[in-house]
């Protein structure tokens, strides 16, 4: 017991280091392996990657705040993301094409990402403690609440005029829809290729944008509140910060991002999978920031970044390797989730078990000073 | 009695109340709906025995204090594994039931120690870290199944020769074993699985028998005051890893179980998700993380099924639409979510 306790407080800070970023340092050892056993060429990576950073960093990005907040990582991002695919459905439905109807999305599902959020923060707030575990749950719940409204509402109790992404039976919509209209619209606003390969420069700065707003937002007054409330909730109460309206804030404010995110998201791809699209950005989404070295009490830009390529060249890699190693693709298909939610177990375990061993260590601290054995 | 009638309400919680009210409701409906309220209550029963000892296997945990076994798929793979490897052995009819039951325990406890040794370095969070155990484990298997060595022709694919299939067939092997016996036929439409009843049934009384004893007891102060367990001279830490192998080894029999009655063993991602029912019987039955008894599990298993047979029948003879599955998302995860929003008393 005596060696553990000082694990992290008095051993050198190699070890320190090590312990901390464990998750990307293993990932980097994984991915380095693994690439050039899959065969796959430099340019294939880079295009590959740049696709991917463009289209997945603000989903990603949306969960800096609500770690900030000290609520861990937010899974109730997928509520965001359903009230994006609502907001897409509907341009669909009216056939709006192009950037406006892009933009005509974000704004007709902001209303209902902003009631989400809000119903999610209440929800969060009183599970305090287990906010992570919750926000899962509550992800599947509104799942099924996604499928009562779009499976059965649509075209029943909502009016939807253009029967072609409705189901046969007349009400309900198709499980795939094609976003043609919009799709690349953000990618392609602004055209730039560099070697063959096509650079989404709109995108990037749309992300480039959110950056810097997360980085002026930490500065202001409720940013401060939040970090404040992230820290310690009673010493928030007692500077006078009200900690329930700032926590449910936090998670409205993340939501809204995470609807803009699947929108881009789905913008970059084309087609939206009505009922599946949105299933798995929580889990992908934490895990990549996971891999990027953020902690659930501490997430920074770089984080995402990082996680995302290291994430995602993963992904790319996974399957040939699987082929080339053990002859099935499948293989590398089931270690890609295999990988995704053994990364979140693996860095939850290793902070939560961290976390408790700098409490013993406080303890047995402030145990000793108030017996006069150590002199602070 | 205005008094009386709150005090109920918010003892049991409105929501289960709901539920419960719900369900009378739509047993009333069959008749008029076209559904035969007989095969109903057979239906109900039948799904009632097949799940009832999944939902029991929580219970060890909850009273010791690891919270809500969102890592519940760690108890089914090791039934999964039970199940397979005793039909490679070509073993049929009891025999090969006690087989893959033996087999499952064996590996039920060693998955059980390692999980429940994890589980002690992360008090506090266990769920969280539970419900990603589970997933990557299920996801891990996939990779296992598609590699492990099995060669019995009733279970890997036809043509590529290797790993096993998506689901296997236990006809011919022990499918309804336990259903069948001593079945009872009540008229023409109810068959009553006296087998599988009797089963759960026993290990009920056996999970009731064991927190009567010494260990038991000991294992139900750790979860209710950890602190004065200590103080008693308990060993928290190994009482903690006992529940969870306990609760493993139940998860693992009731998996096989389930599969006797179902007729097939479901590898791959199915069990993915499995803990979630279970959990939301639980609840459903009056449990909270903190606190659970056979009496919820009973009550909560009953429920749960009742809702999930009778909601399908009657509404889409009704609304003439197919809104169960969704329905079903709804009731399970949202039970979920409003347990784990109840304010604990103490910890």
């Amino acid at each position: 017991m005596m060696k553990k306790q000082s694990l992290t407080k008095t051993m050198n800070p190699g070890v320190y280091f090590l312990i901390n970023y464990a998750v990307p340092i293993i990932f980097i050892t994984l991915v380095g392996f693994a690439i050039p056993l899959s065969g796959l060429s430099g340019e294939y990576f880079i295009r590959e990657l740049t696709i991917r950073l463009s289209r997945n960093s603000f989903l990603i990005l949306a969960l800096l705040i609500p770690v900030m907040a000290g609520m861990g990582m937010n899974f109730g991002i997928v509520l965001g993301a359903m009230a994006g695919e609502i907001g897409l459905i509907f341009i669909t439905d009216w056939r709006i094409i192009g950037l406006p109807g892009m933009l005509l999305a974000m704004l007709i599902s902001t209303p209902i990402a902003v009631l989400l959020g809000y119903f999610g923060g209440i929800v969060l707030n009183r599970a305090k403690g287990r906010e992570m575990v919750t926000g899962f749950m509550l992800a599947f719940f509104m799942n099924g609440i996604y499928q009562l409204v779009v499976l059965y509402g649509m075209g029943n109790i909502i009016p939807i005029s253009n029967s072609s992404i409705l189901l046969p039976r007349g009400y309900g919509i198709r499980n795939a829809i094609s976003l043609l209209g919009i799709r690349q619209v953000l990618d392609k606003l602004i055209p730039l290729e560099i070697g063959g390969i096509l650079i989404p420069v709109a995108s990037i700065l749309v992300i480039a944008i959110l950056c810097v707003f997360i980085i002026w937002f930490r500065k202001t007054k409720l940013g401060q509140e939040i970090r404040t409330v992230g820290q310690d909730n009673d010493v928030a109460r007692t500077l006078g910060i009200d900690v329930g309206r700032t926590r449910i804030l936090s998670i409205v404010i993340s939501t809204v991002l995470a609807c803009y995110g699947q929108i881009i998201f789905l913008q970059n791809i084309g087609t939206m999978n009505t009922y599946n699209s949105h299933t798995q950005v929580g889990v992908f989404a934490v895990a990549a920031l996971l891999v990027g070295g953020a902690s659930v009490a501490k997430a920074n830009i770089p984080n995402v970044f990082i996680g995302v390529i290291l994430f995602h060249t993963m992904f790319v890699v996974s399957p040939r390797a699987g082929k080339e190693l053990i002859g099935q693709a499948q293989l590398g298909e089931y270690f890609r989730v295999f990988v995704s939610y053994g990364v979140i177990a693996f860095s939850l375990a290793l902070y939560t078990w961290k976390k408790r061993i700098e409490k013993e260590n406080e303890r047995k601290k402030a145990m000793a000073f108030k017996m006069g054995v150590l002199v602070k | 009695m205005k008094k009386k009638i709150q005090n109920i309400i918010e003892n049991f919680g409105l929501p289960r109340i709901i539920i419960f009210l719900f369900l009378v409701l739509l047993f009333i409906l069959t008749p008029f709906v076209g559904v035969r309220f007989d095969t109903s209550v057979n239906d109900v029963i039948v799904r009632f025995s097949m799940n009832g000892i999944l939902v029991l296997s929580l219970v060890p945990m909850v009273k010791s204090g690891c919270g809500l076994n969102f890592g519940l798929q760690l108890g089914i793979i090791a039934g999964l594994l039970g199940a397979v490897i005793s039909i490679e052995m070509e073993t049929i009819g009891f025999a090969g039931f006690f087989t893959a039951i033996g087999i499952a325990i064996f590996f039920a406890v060693v998955f059980g120690l390692l999980y429940g040794l994890l589980l002690n370095k992360v008090k506090g969070d266990e769920m969280v870290v539970a419900t990603y155990v589970g997933f990557s484990s299920v996801s891990f298997m996939c990779i296992m199944w598609l590699m492990l060595p099995f060669k019995s022709p009733n279970m890997i694919w036809a043509y590529g020769g290797s790993g096993l299939r998506t689901t296997i067939n236990t006809k011919g092997y022990w499918f309804h074993i336990l259903t069948d016996f001593f079945q009872i036929n009540i008229g023409s439409h109810i068959v009553f699985p006296t087998g599988t009843i009797l089963f759960f049934v026993l290990l009920t009384f056996l999970v009731w028998a064991f927190f009567r004893t010494k260990m038991g007891t000991a294992m139900t102060a750790v979860g209710s005051n950890t602190d004065y367990a200590k103080f008693c001279g308990i060993n928290v830490d190994k009482m903690r890893v006992i529940s969870v192998i306990l609760s493993t080894v139940i998860a693992a029999i009731g998996i096989i179980v389930y599969q006797e009655s179902f007729g097939f063993i479901q590898l791959y991602m199915a069990p993915l998700y499995m803990a979630f029912p279970a959990i939301a019987a639980l609840l459903l039955g009056g449990a909270s993380v903190g606190k659970a008894s056979i009496k919820n599990v009973v009550i909560g298993a009953f429920l749960f099924q009742g809702i999930l047979t009778m909601t399908p029948s009657v509404i889409n003879n009704i609304i003439k639409s197919d809104m169960s599955e969704s329905i079903r998302i709804v009731v399970s995860n949202g039970m979920i979510v409003y347990a784990l929003t109840r304010i604990m008393r103490a910890r």
